[in-house]
């Protein structure tokens, strides 16, 4: 019989795919310097971890990075495709292309329980569980349950925003989609 | 259709949606420091964002199929009215903000279903741009429908001025689900959506938030159309000095 404790957390298709192409990627030091390049707005995940980061593959001299935009709209896409050019040049890498690719569709499901747990840690409730396991909004100060959405968009795209009942901390939401 | 028809086709298709987009996503910036208050404020230009990014897909996937050096900018900023292709909906003064909420659950109730038929499309790159879009029209909805029976079902006034957006905007309705040559013959190829097949799920969808939020279904006695002719209201023309002054004044300027 499975049990709850022992059943494997089951990860998107397309996420399986995406850490794939990283673990059987001949060029793992470009993926590990792209670590240190961060979502420009929360700072504390790198585009890996938001799940924007694809692919990378090296043609010859030229650098080509894979990357999907979290929201159509996004105003830090721009900003994010910059930072990849500058992280990489940095490096010694002279010609950089960053693509971008629509399929599949970005989702937050993507977005490892560890990087839910650096964004709770930085005020931001996750879109999942992260490592708590529990899955309703919660307050990223107080932990309590009791919270009201205020509006359904927040200062970014990805987020709303909210209100905790219990210690009145207004507080964003990273939205599931 | 041959293979350059069709790609011809689908080029003139893709400026078509990003149209649509864009001139939307201009209305909606358009509440930028207007709104009534400062949540809506963010609501109302976080969703233009999302029709502006949607505008940019589909204006760079027409650019590419174009292959003649058209990049997205041309189609925003250089082309004037008769060039425009949008439904005629979508360019309709803000007016009030009731005015402005009837549009978008309009919009939104016909978007998300549209998207989700577009995700079949038989063009990938189509099928992607939809995969984006669907998820934000969902959430879209979500909220343009809430204030649909909070306006409605709200304080005389509101309700009124609810009423009145609804009836102004209804005879603009019947053009989304009418399809001319070129979208029956992408219908056929399994490219674009049928949006006839639409309209009794959407009527379906829009009559009962009405009712629920007590306002009238109109008559339905007069329509207008030809935005996908490039036939528009004056108001285009304004929405347009103001989306290209900049390119006109300052031709190729970049940020």
């Amino acid at each position: 019989m499975v049990t709850v404790d022992n059943r494997i957390p089951a990860l998107p298709a397309e996420e399986y795919e995406r850490r794939q192409r990283r673990a059987v990627s001949t060029v793992p030091a470009l993926w590990d310097l792209l670590d240190e390049v961060k979502d420009p707005e929360i700072p504390v995940i790198s585009l890996w971890e938001l799940g924007v980061l694809q692919d990378i593959e090296q043609r010859g001299e030229v650098v080509v990075v894979t990357i999907t935009p979290t929201y159509s709209g996004c105003p830090a896409m721009t900003v994010m495709a910059e930072d990849i050019v500058v992280a990489l040049q940095a490096a010694g890498y002279k010609q950089v292309v960053v693509d971008t690719r629509l399929s599949p569709a970005w989702s937050t499901a993507w977005m490892a329980a560890a990087a839910q747990d650096k964004l709770r840690a930085w005020g931001i409730a996750p879109p999942g569980c992260g490592s708590t396991g529990v899955a309703a909004v919660c307050c990223p100060r107080c932990g309590s349950p009791d919270v009201r959405e205020l509006s359904e968009f927040g200062s970014t795209a990805c987020k709303a925003l909210y209100q905790c009942n219990s210690c009145a901390e207004p507080f964003d939401h990273f939205k599931p989609i | 259709m041959n293979a350059a028809n069709t790609h011809e086709a689908v080029l003139h298709y893709a400026v078509r949606l990003g149209d649509d987009s864009l001139v939307l996503g201009h209305r909606l910036s358009e509440w930028c420091s207007n709104a009534p208050f400062l949540e809506e404020d963010l609501a109302l230009t976080n969703v233009a964002l999302d029709y502006i990014g949607r505008a940019r897909m589909f204006y760079s996937y027409a650019a590419e199929l174009s292959g003649d050096g058209r990049s997205e900018d041309s189609f925003a900023y250089l082309r004037d009215c008769r060039e425009f292709s949008n439904l005629l909906l979508h360019e309709l003064p803000r007016g009030d903000f009731a005015f402005t909420m009837a549009r978008q659950y309009l919009v939104d109730q016909y978007a998300l279903a549209f998207m989700e038929a577009l995700l079949e499309s038989a063009d990938p790159q189509l099928a992607g741009i939809a995969a984006k879009a669907v998820k934000e029209s969902r959430y879209h909805l979500r909220r343009s429908r809430d204030w649909m029976l909070r306006l409605g079902d709200g304080t005389a006034e509101s309700h009124r001025r609810l009423q009145v957006a609804v009836d102004e905007l209804w005879g603009y309705t019947h053009e989304l689900f009418e399809l001319d040559d070129l979208e029956q013959a992408l219908v056929a190829a399994g490219i674009a959506v049928d949006s006839a097949a639409l309209r009794p799920a959407w009527d379906a969808a829009v009559r009962a938030t009405l009712d629920e939020a007590t306002i009238v279904v109109p008559a339905g006695d007069w329509s207008v159309r030809g935005g996908r002719q490039g036939i528009h209201t004056e108001s285009l023309g304004h929405l347009l000095s103001e989306l290209q002054f900049m390119q006109r004044a300052y031709p190729g300027l970049e940020w």
